[in-house]
């Protein structure tokens, strides 16, 4: 077991104040505090916070820090990290908040074994770990809390991407924007086919302007699709083949044949109505 | 043996298939079926799967297969209402069902007969 010896933990008690002002102090030549994203009064808050956690937990067993006597400050510095990462700044960023207070700390301890070299050499490394432990999990919340943000977005995406439209009793568009890939293929599958179930649609058109780049992957997805929609019963036409997109799938040799395509959503939608019968004509 | 109900509308026949298909009902299928185009010489067969949610590539190809028959004996076949979800398994079993002609129900899947009827 390591742990500071009560020597330590006195003197650490005993030079609160000299320490509290050297690491703002540290902060602030870090660049912490002229930060418009933070204020200074919510930095001052946020050591103080640490630093009544950091004395009632400071005696204990480094060595395990998910013990429930650390508990109280794992999770301020969870808080701590999740804030910063909502705020913009970045990982080094938030370590540096902790890792300021390893001078302060140093120097006091310096200072005060100075008679004996080998204690003093112990209770650096134990403090220095101790420091080092704290912030590691600081990092690794502050990672974990970004981790989250990216795939809530990925997920978000996923289902902002894929709205299926009725574009007249009987029609259906899906217009697909960003790059296909197979789990997106699979969800806009899914979609467009229960929506032709629930509406009893006989023509869905593919809208594919907003797709970048066709590749041979993107055309089997769009095939996978376009048969499934002809199994169900309906009738399926992509729309909004741009020149380049026509030219590479004429270069890579791809075969759509049994495909209806259309330049443009309008092409694709005159023809859908002529499908089923109907006309538009001018009123007067 | 448990067998599936082959009904006659007029000169259509209608097969609804209601239970989890297994091997030997769809064999027994593509016998009845075809005798029963023979006995009533129906112009078309529909089959119905909207209750089907299960399929594997013997079933699939079992499709194929009732369709390519009763083509051969003059009668179209439909196959109507299938699931997205086995719509989808199909593609991805690469059985795309090529010359299947397929509809959205029952009623649309008549419409689709009768219109071919009339154009031939």
């Amino acid at each position: 077991m390591a742990a500071l010896q009560q020597r330590t933990t006195d003197l650490i008690r005993a030079h609160e104040q000299q320490l509290l002002t050297g690491w703002v102090e540290g902060l602030s030549q870090a660049g912490l505090l002229q930060d418009n994203r933070v204020t200074r009064r919510e930095v001052e808050t946020q050591v103080q916070d640490f630093w009544r956690l950091f004395l009632a937990a400071m005696g204990n067993d480094i060595n395990n820090l998910q013990a429930a006597s650390w508990r109280d400050i794992r999770h301020f510095l969870e808080d701590f990290s999740r804030d910063r990462v909502l705020r913009g700044f970045s990982s080094s960023e938030t370590a540096t908040f902790l890792f300021s207070l390893k001078r302060p700390l140093f120097e006091l301890v310096q200072q005060h074994f100075a008679d004996s070299p080998k204690e003093l050499g112990e209770q650096m490394w134990t403090m220095s770990e101790l420091l080092d432990q704290l912030g590691l999990h600081t990092v690794a919340a502050f990672q974990k809390t970004r981790e989250d943000v990216i795939q809530r977005q990925q997920e978000e995406m996923l289902e902002l991407s894929t709205p299926v439209v009725k574009l007249w009793e009987g029609v259906l568009a899906l217009p697909m924007i960003g790059t296909l890939d197979s789990q997106r293929t699979q969800v806009v599958m899914e979609s467009l086919l229960q929506r032709i179930v629930d509406t009893g649609s006989e023509i869905a058109i593919i809208d594919i302007t907003g797709v970048p780049t066709v590749d041979t992957l993107v055309a089997q997805h769009l095939l996978k699709t376009v048969t499934a929609i002809r199994l169900m019963g309906a009738d399926a036409i992509i729309s909004g083949v741009r020149p380049q997109i026509a030219q590479t799938i004429v270069h890579l040799g791809l075969d759509l044949q049994g495909i209806v395509t259309k330049a443009n959503l309008a092409d694709a939608l005159a023809l859908a109505l002529k499908r089923t019968g109907l006309a538009v004509v001018q009123a007067r | 043996m448990e067998r599936i109900p082959i009904l006659r509308m007029g000169d259509l026949l209608l097969v609804t298939i209601q239970v989890d298909m297994h091997d030997q009902l769809a064999l027994a299928l593509q016998d009845d079926l075809t005798e029963k185009i023979r006995a009533t010489s129906a112009r078309g067969v529909l089959i119905d799967i909207s209750a089907l949610d299960i399929v594997d590539s013997f079933i699939g190809r079992m499709i194929a297969t009732i369709s390519a028959l009763s083509r051969i004996m003059d009668a179209t076949t439909v196959v109507v209402g299938m699931q997205p979800a086995v719509a989808i398994t199909l593609v991805e079993l690469g059985l795309n069902l090529t010359g299947v002609r397929t509809a959205l129900n029952v009623e649309r899947g008549m419409a689709l007969l009768q219109r071919t009827d009339d154009e031939s």
